[in-house]
Order: C-alpha cells, then sequence, then structure tokens
C-alpha cells in the first residue's frame, strides 16, 4: 500500500504539507471548478454560444475541457492514482480513454450523417 | 543438487512472486471493475450523444426543463444540479479523509468521516428521488401530434410558458377511464390527463394571448409560432401530455425522458449501491474488524468505487445538464 503520498498540485505549482490538507484544497479547486460551469450554464455568453469550434460551440468545448479537468483530480488525488505505479496508471486510464474515443468518433459521425437524411431525404418525420 | 528451475527472471519485476502494479489483489480487482464499468457508463452516454446528434435541432433545452428547487417556487435552473454534484464531491471528501484516517490506523477517525460519507450519499439519492419525482409529474403539460412531436404553449405578451391549466377551456361531457371491465380484455388506459385534446384546442382559438411552441430551436431558442400559425398547427394534435413517462413525455423528443431515467437511474443505483456497502463496512469497522486485522484496506477499496461514482456523476452532470 502505498502510504507516502506526493503532495504537489498543478506541477509542483502548489505543494501541500500533508494528505489532508491537499485534499481540502482539490475540494476547493473542484468547488471552483463546478461554479464556472453552472454560472456560465446560466449565463450562456453569446461569443461562446455563436462561435463554433470542430463543428461544436466553444461553451461546450469549455464544459467537456472543464469536465475532464476535474475527473482527472479526482482520480489523481481522491482515488490516489498519482501514487500508483505507472504501468497501473497506464492500464487503467488509457484503456477507457482509447475505446471511447474510438465509439464517440464512430457514434457522433453515424449520428450526424442519420440527422443530415433525415434533414435533406424525402421523409417527413417533424409534422 | 538445485532441483528447483530457474528462469533468470527472478529478482525482475515481473519475474513473479512480487506484485509487479505495486496493488494488492483486492484493489486491482477493483481497478479493473472501475475501467469495465466505466466503460458500460460511456456507452450510455455515447448513445445518449448519437440520438442528440440525431436530433441536434429538437432536443429539449436541459435548463428550461429541470428547474426546480424544493421547498421554493420559480425558475432557478440547474441551482439544484449543482447542489446535487457538490454534496456528491463533498462525500468524495468525506471519504478519502475516511481512507486517510484508516491510513494511520485511526478507528474513530474512520468512524466519523465514514458516517458522513453515508449521509452524504443518502442526500444525493434523496435529491435524485425528487427530482424524478418533479420530472414524472411535470408541470406545464403539452400536446402531441400525429407526428408524435411535441407542442408547448407560451404566452403571447411575456414569453412566459403556458400551463395547459392556464387557458384550456373546460368541455362538459366527462370522458370516462377505459378500464378492462368495460372493455375488451387488453383494452385499458392508466389515468386519464386533466384535459381533452378537444378542450386544450377550444382554449387556444379562444384566448388570443397564447401561441404554440415548436420543438425546433433556432439560434438557441425554441420557435414560437404566431397566431395564424398556431390555430393551424394546434389542429394536428392528438393527445395531451402531461409529465413524463417512458413513452412519451412533455419535454420533447421521447428519447429525452428515457435517457434521463435510464442513465441518471443507472448513475442512482451505483449511488445506492455505495450506499449500502458503506454501511456495511461501516460496521465492520465500528466493530474492530480493520483494527484487528492490522489495515483499512476494504475501506481504501470501497473508497475507489465511491470516487468512481462521483466521477460518472461529473460526466452525467456535463452530458445532460449542461452541454
Amino acid at each position: 500500500m502505498a502510504h507516502d503520498h506526493k503532495l504537489e498540485i498543478f506541477r509542483g505549482l502548489i505543494k501541500f504539507k500533508s494528505n489532508t490538507q491537499k485534499i481540502w484544497g482539490v475540494l476547493v479547486f473542484l468547488s471552483i471548478v463546478t461554479t464556472v460551469e453552472v454560472a456560465l450554464g446560466i449565463v450562456k455568453p453569446h461569443t461562446l454560444t455563436a462561435n463554433y469550434f470542430l463543428g461544436m460551440k466553444l461553451l461546450n468545448w469549455i464544459f467537456i475541457t472543464l469536465t475532464l479537468v476535474k475527473a482527472y483530480y479526482i482520480t489523481w488525488d481522491f482515488m490516489h492514482m498519482r501514487d500508483e505505479r505507472p504501468s497501473l496508471r497506464r492500464a487503467v486510464v488509457w484503456t477507457p480513454i482509447f475505446l471511447v474515443s474510438y465509439l464517440l468518433f464512430i457514434l457522433l459521425f453515424e449520428a450526424d450523417y442519420i440527422y443530415n437524411v433525415w434533414k435533406d431525404g424525402f421523409m417527413a418525420w417533424n409534422f | 543438487m538445485d532441483t528447483t528451475a530457474t528462469t533468470g527472471t527472478e529478482g525482475k519485476l515481473w519475474g513473479g512472486g512480487n506484485r509487479p502494479l505495486g496493488a494488492s489483489y483486492g484493489k486491482l480487482m477493483m481497478w479493473f471493475f472501475i475501467v469495465s464499468d466505466a466503460l458500460t457508463f460511456s456507452g450510455f452516454l455515447a448513445s445518449y450523444g448519437f440520438t442528440r446528434f440525431k436530433f441536434i435541432e429538437t432536443w429539449p433545452i436541459a435548463e428550461e426543463v429541470f428547474t426546480h428547487v424544493p421547498f421554493f417556487h420559480g425558475n432557478y435552473p440547474l441551482y439544484y444540479v449543482a447542489f446535487m454534484t457538490f454534496v456528491l464531491i463533498m462525500s468524495s471528501v468525506t471519504m478519502v479523509l475516511a481512507v486517510d484516517a484508516g491510513h494511520k490506523m485511526k478507528q474513530k477517525g474512520v468512524i466519523l468521516y465514514l458516517f458522513l460519507t453515508i449521509i452524504g450519499g443518502l442526500i444525493f439519492v434523496g435529491s435524485q428521488a425528487w427530482e424524478w419525482g418533479t420530472f414524472i409529474r411535470g408541470d406545464y403539460g403539452a400536446v402531441e401530434t400525429r407526428g408524435g412531436r411535441i407542442l408547448q404553449f407560451v404566452k403571447a405578451d411575456t414569453g412566459e410558458r403556458a400551463a395547459l391549466a392556464d387557458f384550456a377551456t373546460p368541455i362538459h361531457g366527462e370522458r370516462e377511464q377505459l378500464t378492462r371491465d368495460k372493455a375488451f380484455w387488453f383494452g385499458s388506459e392508466s389515468g386519464l390527463p386533466s384535459f381533452t385534446v378537444e378542450e386544450v384546442s377550444e382554449g387556444l382559438r379562444a384566448n388570443p394571448n397564447i401561441l404554440i411552441r415548436t420543438e425546433t430551436i433556432v439560434d438557441d431558442e425554441k420557435t414560437v409560432l404566431n397566431r395564424e400559425q398556431s390555430l393551424e398547427r394546434i389542429k394536428d394534435a392528438r393527445r395531451v401530455v402531461e409529465g413524463a413517462n417512458l413513452i412519451r413525455n412533455e419535454y420533447g423528443s421521447r428519447l429525452f425522458a428515457d435517457f434521463f431515467f435510464f442513465i441518471t437511474g443507472f448513475h442512482g443505483f451505483h449511488v445506492f449501491s455505495g450506499v449500502v456497502i458503506n454501511v456495511i463496512i461501516f460496521f465492520n469497522v465500528i466493530l474492530g474488524t480493520y483494527q484487528r486485522r492490522g489495515h483499512y484496506e476494504m475501506v481504501e477499496k470501497i473508497g475507489l468505487y465511491w470516487h468512481f461514482v462521483d466521477l460518472v456523476w461529473v460526466f452525467v452532470f456535463t452530458f445532460f445538464y449542461l452541454v
């Protein structure tokens, strides 16, 4: 069991004195991120909803990025992935990332195709 | 003479006889379970994404659906879900603190923090039950067209949503609920909506302030028809829809409610089983089982599971409520 914890987050920018302190620090960070997400979700700034990048609104890109940031800190600091060996870390993290990226790529492209078929095809569904 | 076969790998990391991944059997299996469960949830969310992209122009807008907070009336989009997210992150924190106390062999600390974790989990599950209740009950009501699309109603002067009860004209002549003893064995229906399609159409015609809002999204807003278009469109109405079930819902696309029930339900089931396992381990901690065993690895393992449930919620929150 890994009893000695790595106490640095943000690549060593912040170093905590104890594991307990690090936990509270990460909580503060996660709460800030969630608050930002909810605030953006309610306000929906026009510049972020009107502009697109790779077919998706900038706002949604921000949401997804912040979600992955939260997921990283939950896994690395709450689940102590930071203290595990690299082999375990890679086995657990890269397997889903690889499979899920593939699945999303396939499904979202297919869905967009179906959307276009339904929109332009000789078929009425919205009546 | 030496009878043991040697392969020349002794003493190396993968040579056997040690733990090459540096984790015990139990923790390793928990990690592998988490990987497979993560793939299951990813499958659900990916299929949600599929459906969403397929109906990108007509999908319900989540902030307009989840606007309720218990004990308060009014329009508070996302506040309560944000609260639920915070409760779950908080219970994750108490869980790490319990694991930390376990490392230091502090039984009292583990008891306290595990107790707080259980309370957090119960608050979350309770909130989710409340949210399901609100979702199923619905608030404004809508009508369904013969093509299966949902038409909602808004007030022309303020642009606010109009509930069916605000404008539907009661027409006398009660329709009787169809039960099995009054019809063939296969013919029955579950409860009648508060209004009939005729009453809603009559109310729309009589009330010039009411307009129809369709599912179609243009510039992040649902399209509102003008008066003439509304009067024309209401002729397609075939059924009154109030609240949500697995077949149809007043919020829009039928699949929206199905995915809501399925994804948040499956997550809620995970939280619920997490609470049950937490309670079992909580009693074991009180009885001193792990103190005698010399380590609190069991708390670490359930901790991994509990954080995973939190992790899934972070994704559900984003993809169901925010995006």
